[in-house]
């Protein structure tokens, strides 16, 4: 079939077994040229096995992968014209921050003049002017990770590929370096792909989300299509916070929410907690009050016995000056439930 | 001849903790103390004598063998240890764990047994010397006898250095430059030797100065002629036998400074080639 060449990356029916495990299964997967893409979901999902596959660093057991319109699927990895960003960095220790960077270059025999310049324009680029002379043992862990990066970059990747880029990085760096990623992309405008497993990381950076669970892709979609409609119950559970009730619950009587399906799903921003009866609340008590910072999560005990976590801005829970034991009505917002065909 | 030590007042060694003191008196008596005496009793002779005695047509050609051979060793090993440590770290078989500890078996077998068992295998009649014999070359009683010798008394030394640097050698790091268009040949120049050739240099280093030294295994298989296969602590020896023990510690003494030497430039290469952990 002819391939689009506006399509960066194109993954057709992949398959990849480790032993008996089963890491991808008939992936499929079109990635447009020059968007910013994150593969996510958790450990032993296939998510780093698809980009490994994409990279050719694995081979597929079937399937074909398509880069910028050529069938890339018996390309070694030296071929295949790809950036790689690996989550330790990588980085070559005997050599220098300008030899990491020069290092593609050299082995594509550029002149010296030629490759000391794109190295001096990626250093500005990565913000590491003036540390092209230390060793990467010299360098903190952003640091390393944004030599890594314009390492990957310098040879011009018609393809970029970051496996848990900020996965090593404390709190404060990895935030930090995640909207400069973000902004460097809208420089620099390359096809990326990058894996993560933290919900909040993809929705930052990226503009499509691939969520994957068991090595298949469960959902594809913009970070608010995903978080709004999410199209299986895993998805709905692994990009927030969600309480799972049976559609008997105590909760659902007096809304008159009707579902043949007898899982419903329910986000704690989506329970509304009163403290008098409003009409299509239930009443509850109060077990536990935890502060979040921005938000206050409740714990509220329906007459049933079922537990359900709630969480209400702090201004709305000062309104309502909740107490550990106190007798409140609670009501849902918004609920969702899925057939039965599946497994979390 | 009687060393008298000056009489030295020994109170800053009290002012010593107690790792420093037995540091300092266990390797005066092991280490400093028998150098010295041995170049106190190369000393003790007039200056003429010590440099006819060093340069005697015989000792220089025993240096040149015992040298030569050592560096030739000590470099063969430096290429087939990386080549082996790669085996034992890249891949699992059955039997690997047999097959590491074969690697020491140098280190453990008595040195004239192993100049013996050389000597026999590659004599011109022996397992491996029959196949070797027809093209011209003979083995055992000549120089590459002593070379053999040499290279498998040094053998587990490269290996042992390089091991533990590949375990620690990131693969992603062999993942990153094929990524960035390297072969793998240019893979293993850029970017896997350069990080285990301190271990390599360490390891060339210990196997020299262990050849240089060796002597059970290399009196066997050597054919001992002087100017051609004599090492020079055979010629110690057989100078002790006629009782010159002034030639015995002039060649010796002559030995060490080139071993030392030697071991200071195989050093400071090391160094050079660990700059980066910084």
């Amino acid at each position: 079939m002819p391939k689009d060449k506006a399509v960066g990356i194109q993954v057709s029916q992949v398959s990849k077994q480790f032993g008996s495990f089963q890491a991808v299964k008939d992936v499929d997967l079109t990635v447009e040229t020059g968007s910013l893409v994150a593969l996510l979901g958790p450990s032993g999902s296939g998510k780093s096995t698809l980009l490994r596959l994409i990279a050719g660093l694995e081979q597929p057991d079937s399937g074909r992968i398509f880069l910028t319109g050529r069938d890339a699927t018996n390309e070694s990895v030296r071929d295949r014209q790809i950036g790689f960003v690996f989550q330790h960095y990588a980085l070559f220790k005997h050599l220098t921050v300008r030899k990491n960077i020069a290092f593609g270059l050299e082995l594509r025999k550029h002149t010296k003049e030629k490759v000391r310049a794109r190295v001096e324009e990626l250093l500005e680029l990565v913000q590491l002017t003036g540390l092209g002379d230390r060793y990467p043992s010299q360098l903190s862990g952003g640091q390393r990770q944004r030599v890594a990066l314009a390492r990957a970059l310098a040879v011009q990747p018609q393809v970029l590929l970051l496996d848990e880029p900020f996965g090593a990085l404390d709190a404060k760096v990895r935030k930090d370096l995640r909207s400069w990623l973000r902004k460097l992309h809208d420089e620099v405008h390359v096809t990326t792909v990058f894996v993560t497993h933290d919900q909040e990381e993809a929705m930052e950076v990226a503009d499509q989300i691939v969520v994957m669970n068991h090595g298949k892709v469960e959902q594809i979609g913009s970070p608010a299509e995903i978080y709004d409609n999410p199209a299986t119950p895993f998805v709905m559970s692994f990009i927030g916070p969600v309480n799972v009730l049976p559609n008997s619950s105590h909760i659902f009587q007096a809304g008159g929410l009707d579902t043949p399906h007898p899982e419903v799903f329910l986000r704690p921003h989506d329970i509304e907690i009163a403290i008098d009866p409003i009409p299509e609340t239930v009443p509850a008590r109060i077990d536990r009050i935890v502060h979040l910072g921005w938000e206050v999560q409740a714990e509220v005990r329906l007459e049933d016995g079922q537990v359900l976590v709630a969480h209400l801005p702090r201004d709305r829970y000062r309104d309502l000056q909740l107490e550990p034991e106190q007798q409140v009505f609670v009501r849902p917002k918004q609920a969702r439930s899925f057939p039965l065909n599946y497994s979390i | 001849m009687s060393l008298r030590l000056p009489s030295l007042s020994f109170t800053w060694l009290t002012r010593l903790s107690w790792s420093w003191r037995f540091t300092w008196v266990y390797l005066t008596l092991i280490l400093f103390i028998p150098i010295i005496a041995l170049f106190l009793k190369s000393a003790s002779l007039p200056l003429g004598r010590i440099w006819e005695l060093a340069t005697q047509p015989v000792a220089v050609a025993a240096y040149e063998v015992t040298f030569g051979l050592s560096l030739a060793a000590a470099a063969l090993n430096g290429v087939f240890g990386v080549i082996i440590a790669w085996v034992l770290t890249r891949y699992d078989f059955p039997g690997k764990k047999l097959f590491d500890s074969f690697i020491d078996l140098p280190f453990a077998l008595p040195t004239a047994v192993a100049g013996l068992t050389l000597a026999t295998v590659y004599s011109d009649k022996g397992w491996i010397g029959q196949f070797i014999a027809p093209f011209g070359v003979q083995i055992a009683f000549t120089r590459w006898g002593v070379l053999l010798a040499m290279v498998f008394i040094s053998l587990p030394f490269v290996v042992r250095t390089v091991e533990p640097l590949l375990l620690e050698l990131e693969v992603e790091a062999e993942e990153a430059a094929a990524s960035l268009g390297a072969s793998p040949s240019e893979t293993f120049w850029r970017v896997i030797l350069p990080p285990i050739l301190p271990g390599v240099l360490a390891g060339v280093a210990q196997g020299f100065s262990r050849a240089v030294g060796e002597f059970g295994s290399v009196v066997i298989i050597s054919g001992n002629l002087p100017f051609d296969d004599l090492i020079a602590p055979v010629l110690i020896f057989e100078r002790l036998e006629q009782y010159d023990y002034a030639g015995a510690t002039v060649i010796g003494s002559v030995l060490l400074l080139f071993s030392l030497v030697i071991l200071f430039v195989i050093n400071a290469l090391q160094n050079w080639s660990s700059r980066y952990n910084g």
